[in-house]
């Protein structure tokens, strides 16, 4: 299963940038960022290439980090290509929690993260319609 | 029932009045109050030895500690029959403090209050907006009754809902306001916004419940264009209403017929030379329900023993200027650094915060400042709002007022010395 870290965050100017030294002196990649925010924090999603990596030198400096599990899908690049993958999940009643995206390493496609409470059904129900599901070798994950 | 002399009974008379209440007060709460009788014999103290006052010093301080040992009513000296009223205030806990009063006690309450109100001049024809709180607290209450006494027209109006409050003293005429000093500058300035400021008919205000400045005093009354009064009082002695300003506007006169003061040194409990700045101590002499001796205010302040020009013959005490424990007045609230301890535990966070009280415009500005965990942070940022909703109603329950919370990273709040600085007040006063 693929992993994200999230990081909690004081909405200040400055935070981030240390995120992103620490994660530079580890030479740890990041694959993708996604940010949710409010007036006072926020919290930091990462897909990153080494995991256990990023969530030690993290939790080293102080930071607080969870991992959670996430599906990452092929969306088509072409019109109403991202609205056909989520009618695929919508009509399972499957709730989303949110979601962002990240570019496959060699493969050229771009994939979408799914953050869901049941990954293994959100799976379950792409691959029965056909989407490709990445595993952690197309996203550069090692 | 006008008491209005004794204000200006002869020292040596009142010092003699005191002198045989205190020794009955003594002699009572010695027969009625387990824990009084335990600390006498203690240091083997009878109730004779105390003879007047002059003997006060060899009593035994009493705390705030105590109403908590004693919760609900262990230190009640009438039997619940004869209790007819209770109010509760802040402990340093979770767990409120109460106090009763007999019908005699909130008579005296009442009394002490009217006793200002004629002395500055109000009486029938005035209309007296109550705008201190109605509830558990001691609030409105004494100044409702005292109001009523001088045959005033009371508009019991509580806390909150400021635009009625103004509506309310244009519509009625209102001429006398209590209520917190900031809330009155606040009032004042949502009546300029509303354009109604020159409507109202107000002529004085008696404010209290939280710190205040002689700068302040200046803009309410420039303000309100009105006399603004003094008040000083805490639930556990009885309430507003144990000191009051007269005219003159220059201390407010403890009420020595109900009420004897001292001075104390904080740390080691020695009484302080006239004049000298410490902790205020109080000893109830003519309270029935809840009699308190040497009750360890924990305000600082002095008190002024030159006789004041109004003529009345009780001292006076000047402003507290500051606290010999933690407690912080936060919109006129006793908040315990302690209290907001306890629901973060509660709640799931580690004690490890920070309160950042300020004033902004005329209202206090209160922060509390948490340390997320790894137990409490989600990648969810629904769940944590939730978690941080949770905590501010868990707060406001606790503390009787809205604090706002701030969430911040672990290790970011300053300690210094490896001590946290748990509170910031940047209210100048």
């Amino acid at each position: 299963m693929l992993k994200q870290l999230s990081v909690f965050l004081e909405n200040r100017s400055g935070q981030l940038v240390q995120i992103t030294e620490i994660l530079t002196k580890s030479s740890v990649n990041i694959r993708a960022i996604n940010i949710a925010e409010t007036n006072d924090y926020g919290v930091l999603r990462l897909v990153v290439d080494d995991n256990e990596k990023a969530l030690s030198v993290l939790k080293d400096e102080g930071f607080i980090v969870k991992t959670a599990n996430i599906v990452a899908a092929a969306v088509p690049d072409s019109v109403g290509g991202l609205n056909k993958l989520l009618l695929s999940i919508s009509k399972h009643d499957i709730d989303i929690d949110y979601m962002y995206s990240i570019f496959g390493k060699s493969d050229g496609l771009a994939y979408m993260i799914f953050k869901v409470k049941n990954p293994d059904q959100l799976i379950n129900v792409l691959q029965e319609d056909g989407y490709n599901i990445a595993g952690p070798d197309a996203l550069g994950i090692n | 029932m006008n008491n209005y002399d004794i204000d200006h009974i002869p020292r040596e008379e009142l010092k003699k009045l005191q002198s045989e209440r205190l020794a009955a007060q003594v002699k009572r709460s010695y027969e009625r109050v387990e824990c009084f009788r335990n600390r006498m014999d203690e240091i083997g103290l009878k109730p004779d030895d105390i003879k007047g006052v002059e003997d006060l010093s060899k009593l035994p301080f009493s705390y705030k500690s105590d109403l908590r040992d004693y919760y609900p009513f262990g230190l009640f000296a009438e039997p619940m029959e004869n209790v007819v009223r209770t109010h509760a205030s802040s402990g340093t806990t979770g767990k409120r403090i109460v106090v009763g009063y007999t019908k005699r006690d909130l008579d005296m309450w009442a009394e002490c209050i009217a006793r200002m109100l004629k002395e500055i001049g109000v009486g029938k024809g005035d209309i007296a907006q109550i705008s201190f709180g109605y509830g558990l607290f001691t609030g409105g209450f004494g100044a409702h009754a005292g109001a009523e006494m001088v045959g005033a027209t009371v508009v019991p109006m509580s806390s909150g809902n400021t635009k009625l409050q103004i509506q309310t003293m244009i519509d009625f005429g209102v001429t006398l306001l209590f209520c917190t000093p900031s809330y009155a500058l606040y009032l004042a300035e949502e009546a300029e916004k509303m354009g109604v400021k020159d409507k109202l008919k107000l002529k004085y205000g008696i404010f209290g419940a939280e710190p205040w400045t002689e700068k302040m005093r200046k803009d309410i009354e420039k303000e309100l264009s009105i006399k603004a009064y003094d008040i000083y009082g805490l639930s556990e002695v009885l309430g507003p209403g144990v000191a009051c300003e007269c005219k003159e506007q220059a201390g407010m006169h403890i009420r020595e017929d109900n009420f004897i003061a001292e001075i104390i040194d904080p740390d080691t409990g020695e009484v302080l030379p006239e004049g000298s700045t410490g902790e205020l101590v109080f000893t109830s002499l003519t309270k029935e329900a809840f009699p308190v001796i040497r009750y360890r205010t924990r305000d600082i302040c002095s008190l002024i023993y030159e006789p004041c020009k109004c003529g009345c013959t009780h001292i006076r005490m000047n402003k507290p200027t500051g606290r010999s424990d933690d407690m912080l007045i936060i919109r006129g609230v006793n908040v315990f650094p302690s209290q907001i301890e306890e629901v973060l535990l509660t709640n799931g966070y580690k004690a490890n915060y920070q309160i950042i009280v300020d004033r902004v415009g005329n209202t206090d500005d209160f922060e509390v400042r948490v340390e997320m965990n790894s137990d409490n942070f989600s990648d969810s940022l629904g769940e944590i709002s939730r978690m941080e909703k949770e905590l501010v109603s868990s707060l406001k329950s606790m503390l009787g007022i809205q604090a706002r919370v701030r969430l911040v990273t672990p290790k970011s709040i300053v300690r210094s010395e490896g001590k946290a600085v748990r509170v910031i007040d940047k209210r100048k006063l």
